[in-house]
């Protein structure tokens, strides 16, 4: 299988609505009174992706991998260092103010935390209602019409359309910022830790609902979490990230059952089970201290890596397809 | 009322009808409600439950931490045959963080940000084991060793933004065992961590238990945590207790619908069936100053009848050969 088979475009059945090229965010580290540069935090380090049309892809990761700044990269709400963004077949990066404010409208992004991401001082309405406003759609009856409707699909009462955000609970409020996401007929949403900041039988709504969404409107998602068990209950593929680069991505059940990366596998031991039985069973976690924010040359995990070896520290491995879909950042991955 | 069956050991920690209420302007919130619990010597309970139910009012209560408008209204928590509710204060300052000590959630906001976490652990030390300085720091290092702190006498002198997440949990940790108390609570010691940090946390928490013989109230909305480390399960609901047995049970055969209906939720319990829809639990939590008559949990469980929506509410029932659930669908007919 040729290596860029995965990033085609238009390939008719599986067409790529958004693929990234070699993405990276970096951050300068200043110190002094000149603020003269001292370093870069690599929060996106080298991304290569794809997203097929109507999936879901899950992006997992732990605190500080580069996921959320991968995000809103994406969405250009932050300054790509380097590489290439092209949704819909239009590099992003080339796109003049006018072009990108089309394409904006056609991915939105739904936020972790459903307390901050809303405007306190502004209705919901006004609120579901704002991008139609911008983006200058129907009359005002009209876009009245239409955020009534939303509120409906999303499962809020249409009567509450003159409420403020405080009078919501905090399910409410993720639905208000799917319905804000939807106004505009998206085909892309980025859910950003949609779900972290909500009970556990409300999360189970909120998922019923962005699945129930996804086939209506033949969205697509790319659905940005640190919770193991919801990216796979939702996600068709899975990558995981780790220091701002991913280190293995394949069909969700592909990657769960079959982690080749010591990282992934890592994590996958350490989310725990909601069965005792299944719990006494398992194995001990492997010991990863984070205790230095210092990355290692060569592989970036070789430092907490049971399986590292010398040539881990020299040579940073590629991210190479181990098996069909199945991609893999590792030397010493094995392989069928 | 409640007389321990003699056969069993006295539990180290023993909360008889506890009543929590907050007056506010708006009515009276009955935050928690006649609940009682016993915590057994060297186990863990796990307390389960949504925003709001009711846990972390209880362990505040036990504490004593309970601040106007909130008030303990009714009920006995009894250390070790004490109940620590009739202790004049000044004694109750000597039990906290030497005989009973807490961990709260955020890993973030409960140490100082101004003091050498070092010196955070010293102070406990100095003030309920009366060491001099130098005892105190050779403590300090070697507790901040056994939580897993790597180098502890570099780390003894750094202060609390310096730490990550998990390291920040690990001092609190160290701080909560300083004084080798008889009794854990760990409100949501998880929660604000990363996986792979939990993980280690919780294996800590379980290694404390068995080498210190410390019993520890376990506070989380995470089933996942609690069968990793509980021995027994509590799952409360608007303030009350609906389910309580061993961890083994609430897991193979949950009673209380509202159990069900968690573990239902949980993404991925079964193994994974291609996006299914889950069982979501209809519905919000009703608000403490709103009540519905009858059963708390009527407004949402796929059960209810005629009688659930009548005063009183059910009772905590023993169905045979089951554990205690307060639902009527378990009344023997």
């Amino acid at each position: 299988m040729r290596k860029d088979e995965g990033f085609a475009l238009n390939n008719e059945r599986n067409e790529t609505l958004l693929a990234l090229h070699g993405v990276e965010k970096y951050y300068p580290i200043t110190s002094g009174v000149f603020r003269r540069q001292i370093g870069t935090v690599k929060a996106v380090d080298g991304i290569d992706l794809a997203v097929k049309r109507g999936e879901t892809l899950g992006l997992v990761g732990e605190s500080g991998c580069g996921k959320s700044t991968l995000g809103r990269v994406i969405l250009r709400l932050e300054e790509p260092t380097a590489g290439q963004i092209i949704f819909a077949g239009e590099n992003l990066q080339e796109a003049r103010s006018q072009q990108l404010h089309q394409l904006r409208k056609r991915m939105q992004v739904i936020f972790q935390d459903p307390y901050s991401s809303l405007n306190p001082r502004q209705t919901i309405g006004r609120t579901i209602g704002e991008g139609l406003i911008i983006h200058k759609i129907g009359l005002p009856a009209e876009r009245r019409e239409k955020v009534l409707h939303l509120m409906e699909i999303v499962g809020l009462r249409s009567e509450h359309v003159n409420r403020y955000p405080h009078e919501f609970s905090g399910g409410q409020r993720q639905r208000i910022g799917i319905a804000r996401a939807l106004a505009l007929q998206p085909e892309f949403i980025i859910c950003d830790e949609p779900l972290s900041a909500l009970d556990v039988s409300i999360q189970a709504q909120v998922i019923n609902l962005l699945e129930d969404l996804q086939d209506q409107y033949h969205l697509t998602y790319l659905f940005i979490s640190h919770d193991l068990s919801v990216v796979r209950h939702i996600s068709d593929r899975v990558a995981v990230m780790y220091a701002g680069q991913l280190v293995e991505m394949a069909p969700k059940d592909e990657l769960y059952e079959h982690p080749y990366h010591p990282y992934t596998q890592t994590l996958l031991q350490a989310v725990p089970i909601a069965d005792p039985e299944a719990a006494k069973k398992r194995k001990e976690p492997a010991k990863i201290v984070k205790d230095s924010l210092s990355i290692p040359s060569g592989c970036k995990f070789s430092s907490l890596c049971p399986i590292s070896s010398s040539d881990c520290m020299k040579e940073a491995p590629v991210f190479r397809e181990a098996s069909r879909g199945h991609w893999v950042r590792c030397l010493h991955a094995e392989l069928d | 009322m409640f007389e321990d069956v003699c056969f069993m050991a006295s539990p180290v920690l023993h909360v008889k009808d506890l009543k929590t209420y907050f007056f506010t302007e708006r009515g009276v919130a009955r935050a928690v409600d006649k609940v009682s619990l016993k915590l057994m010597k060297s186990l863990t309970l796990g307390v389960v439950g949504e925003s709001g139910c009711g846990k972390s009012v209880t362990a505040l209560s036990i504490m004593r931490l309970i601040q106007p408008p909130g008030r303990i209204v009714e009920g006995e928590i009894c250390f070790n045959g004490t109940d620590l509710l009739t202790l004049p204060e000044e004694t109750m300052r000597s039990i906290r963080g030497n005989e009973i000590s807490m961990i709260f959630q955020e890993p973030m906001t409960s140490l100082n940000p101004v003091f050498r976490i070092g010196d955070q652990v010293i102070e406990i030390l100095q003030q309920h084991e009366r060491m001099n300085k130098k005892e105190a720091l050779a403590r300090a290092v070697e507790l901040l060793r056994q939580v897993g702190i790597p180098s502890p006498h570099e780390h003894i002198k750094d202060y609390p933004h310096q730490m990550s997440g998990g390291m920040r949990q690990r001092v609190i940790i160290a701080m909560a065992v300083a004084c080798s108390p008889q009794v854990i609570i760990a409100d949501e010691p998880t929660t604000a961590l990363d996986v792979t940090i939990q993980a280690q946390i919780l294996d800590l928490l379980k290694r404390l238990k068995e080498q210190m013989g410390t019993s520890v109230l376990l506070i989380t909305h995470d089933l996942g945590v609690v069968a990793e480390v509980a021995e027994d399960v509590m799952v409360m609901y608007a303030g009350r207790v609906v389910e309580e047995a061993t961890c083994k049970d609430i897991f193979s055969k949950p009673l209380h619908p509202y159990t069900q209906g968690l573990m239902h939720s949980i993404p991925g319990k079964a193994a994974q069936e291609r996006k299914k829809r889950l069982a979501a639990i209809p519905g919000v939590v009703p608000s403490l100053l709103a009540l519905p008559a009858g059963c708390k949990f009527n407004t949402r469980c796929p059960h209810v009848f005629d009688k659930c929506f009548i005063d009183p509410e059910p009772v905590l029932l023993l169905p045979k050969g089951g554990h205690p659930v307060r639902c009527w669908l378990y009344e023997e007919r």
